[in-house]
């Protein structure tokens, strides 16, 4: 059975300076999402991960291209699709939060206006039908008196309830897969776990797949199934979650590991020598060897391709990590 | 036993808000309403709580940008209220700060090591020589080399710009430096970076931080005592390691089982807490946090609990101890 999504080689650039100047903010990342599944992707910023979703809904900026790839929905191309096709596509079977609700509310129309929306277009609903399910879609985030502050506009609203109002949007045109890109990262921690939580249980009451997007190794080991390590526009390592915890292949998912502080645990923390490189400059070979500690000769010059592990996963590594490490 | 370095005695900062110019009813935000903690030399305190708590006023208070409502501020033992023209200067000069974002707080138009020398030209009475001796030794410190001193904050990335930040902060001997988030803004490769030199700073120069974050395996791991904030007051204060295997507020108990487990089959008993932070202007009667916890009696709405000390260093304020 084909995946719910299948992205296959996607390359797409950013093209600068009269073609002079060409970012590889995705060069060949490939990936896919089962439904009801939740699928991780990490990686810090600038290595291409929120390029990767808005190529995916097709929300690019107009400097960006996608040059190469194919983005599979059901077994249905969306490259080749025009904004007007992806149009009927963005909120009826994809769906975006991102990660700042102020920005992507609208602060002159009304919660109800921008949550009925989507199940306007999409769902053909009208009148008493369309305000039962905006009622019923605000009470699935947990908005108090949805009858009341459906009303409301959203400066009257706290930040965590902002985000579940995103939330509940995304969830309005019935969707099968949402990407969420960062949407904690402006949360207070307690407010960050009801959040989370929250879309858990959507996920189980709705089936719907998610696309997790994030630089918080914690929120990948409480949310997702499978996990993909973004360096530098590639996939370097794809895993099962706890294989990327316990057995991670690729040195950089390792010192990524090791540059986290554990609560209650004083232990050294190394964090990774060097920069992120410049994605219009990168280095020859791999785009990790200055800063890997494992580096050899044919790492400098030979860009390793990605290959299957053992089980399930790929790694983009000529040495990677062969040794179970041990737990934690 | 020596006296802290910084000793803050129920410290007060209102903010009246609201109401027109000539005296009709104001509101008052109780940003800090009462809170005493101490900071020795060469140690951490890490401060932690959620947007709103009170944590930016703390450290404005101890900056001396703010003057308090009402309590006391010393440092070295001597009140910071009282002190004018050269103490006050000289209280500036030890007392240093390094903000979140490295990108707005490095001047665009100023060469690095301008930047590091003009806390020193402001204080410091050294010749020009000297000032650059100071700079270069300044950089080499947080691990640059001294040639970066005629380059511009934008030929820097964020880790690079924040150790920029740090060498200003310590450009003039400081003996505290309040440390307001200074990794949020930063990738985690580069976090443990930063927290690895301010480490290895302090086992140096002996200077103490005020470590304000809320990453709390952050601050466990940086701070040897943990303040625990919530809407203005402090709930709990005890060493880092002990809070972390022994919360006892619920407030406490509830940031901790919210933080992020470290692999996927970490067990973790979740308290996740109902609602969010009420409003600093109107805060609940009796313990502020009562409308939230899930531990709440009905003494706790009506008396505020105060902050007792149950184990030597472990102190917190709630009704169910």
């Amino acid at each position: 059975m084909a995946p719910l999504l299948l992205v296959e080689d996607l390359r797409t650039y950013y093209v600068g300076f009269g073609g002079t100047r060409v970012v590889k903010a995705v060069d060949g990342v490939s990936f896919s999402v089962e439904a009801g599944e939740t699928f991780g992707l990490v990686g810090e910023s600038g290595c291409g991960k929120t390029t990767t979703c808005h190529a995916i809904v097709r929300l690019l900026a107009p400097s960006a291209r996608i040059v190469s790839g194919r983005i599979e929905l059901e077994g249905e191309d969306l490259v080749p699709k025009s904004q007007g096709e992806m149009r009927r596509i963005r909120g009826r079977r994809i769906a975006t939060i991102l990660q700042d609700p102020m920005a992507s509310l609208d602060p002159l129309f009304s919660i109800y206006d921008q949550v009925a929306e989507p199940a306007y277009y999409h769902q053909g609903l009208r009148g008493r039908s369309l305000r039962v399910r905006v009622k019923q879609l605000l009470d699935a985030v947990r908005i108090p008196s949805p009858e009341l502050r459906m009303k409301d506009y959203p400066h009257q609203m706290s930040g965590g309830m902002r985000q579940r109002i995103v939330g509940a949007i995304s969830q309005a045109g019935g969707p099968r897969i949402i990407i969420a890109d960062e949407p904690t990262t402006n949360l207070d921690v307690t407010i960050q776990l009801q959040y989370l939580n929250l879309l858990k249980d959507l996920q189980r009451a709705t089936g719907v797949a998610l696309i997790f997007v994030t630089h918080n190794l914690g929120i990948v080991a409480k949310m997702c199934d499978r996990v993909g390590v973004m360096y530098a526009g590639k996939i370097v390592e794809m895993q099962s979650v706890r294989g990327l915890f316990y057995r991670p292949r690729h040195p950089y998912t390792r010192a990524l590991l090791d540059s986290i502080p554990k609560l209650g645990v004083r232990e050294a923390l190394c964090g990774i020598p060097g920069q992120p490189p410049d994605l219009a400059d990168l280095p020859r070979g791999c785009s990790f060897h200055p800063r890997c500690p494992r580096a050899v000769d044919r790492c400098l010059d030979e860009e390793p391709k990605s290959h299957a592990l053992n089980g399930d996963g790929s790694v983009r590594c000529w040495l990677p990590i062969g040794e179970p490490a041990a737990n934690g | 036993m020596a006296s802290p370095l910084l000793e803050v005695h129920d410290v007060q900062k209102h903010f009246p808000i609201g109401g027109s110019l000539f005296g009709a009813k104001r509101a008052l935000v109780k940003a800090v309403d009462g809170i005493s903690f101490t900071i020795d030399t060469g140690e951490t305190l890490g401060l932690v709580g959620e947007s709103g708590c009170g944590k930016t006023t703390t450290s404005k208070l101890v900056l001396a940008a703010e003057t308090p409502t009402a309590g006391r501020i010393e440092f070295e033992g001597r009140d910071v209220a009282q002190l004018k023209g050269p103490q006050r200067q000289d209280y500036r000069r030890k007392v240093q700060v390094v903000f979140q974002d490295p990108y707005s707080s490095l001047s665009p138009r100023m060469r690095v090591g301008d930047i590091i020398a003009e806390p020193v030209r402001a204080h410091e009475r050294l010749s020009s020589a000297d000032v650059r001796a100071r700079v270069t030794e300044l950089l080499e410190l947080v691990g640059f080399r001294p040639d970066v001193a005629r380059l511009f904050p934008h030929e820097f990335s964020g880790g690079q710009r924040q150790r920029l930040a740090i060498a200003r902060a310590l450009s003039t001997n400081a003996r505290l430096v309040v440390l307001d988030e200074p990794v949020s803004a930063l990738d985690v490769s580069i976090r443990a970076h930063i927290i690895a030199l301010l480490e290895s700073l302090q086992a140096r120069l002996a200077v103490s931080y005020l470590f304000i974050a809320h990453d709390l395996a952050a601050v466990a791991h940086l701070s040897q005592r943990t303040a625990v904030m919530y809407l203005g007051k402090l709930v709990e204060v005890a060493e880092s390691l002990e809070l972390c295997a022994r919360p006892l507020h619920p407030y406490t108990k509830a940031l901790y089982a919210a933080s992020l487990p470290s692999h996927p089959d970490e067990a973790r008993e979740e308290i996740v807490l109902a609602g969010e932070v009420p409003s600093a202007i109107d805060p609940p009667r009796g313990c502020h946090f009562h409308p939230r916890c899930p531990f709440a009696m009905p003494r706790c709405l009506e008396q505020e609990p105060a902050l007792v000390e149950l184990s030597p260093g472990h102190r917190v304020a709630c009704h169910l101890y």
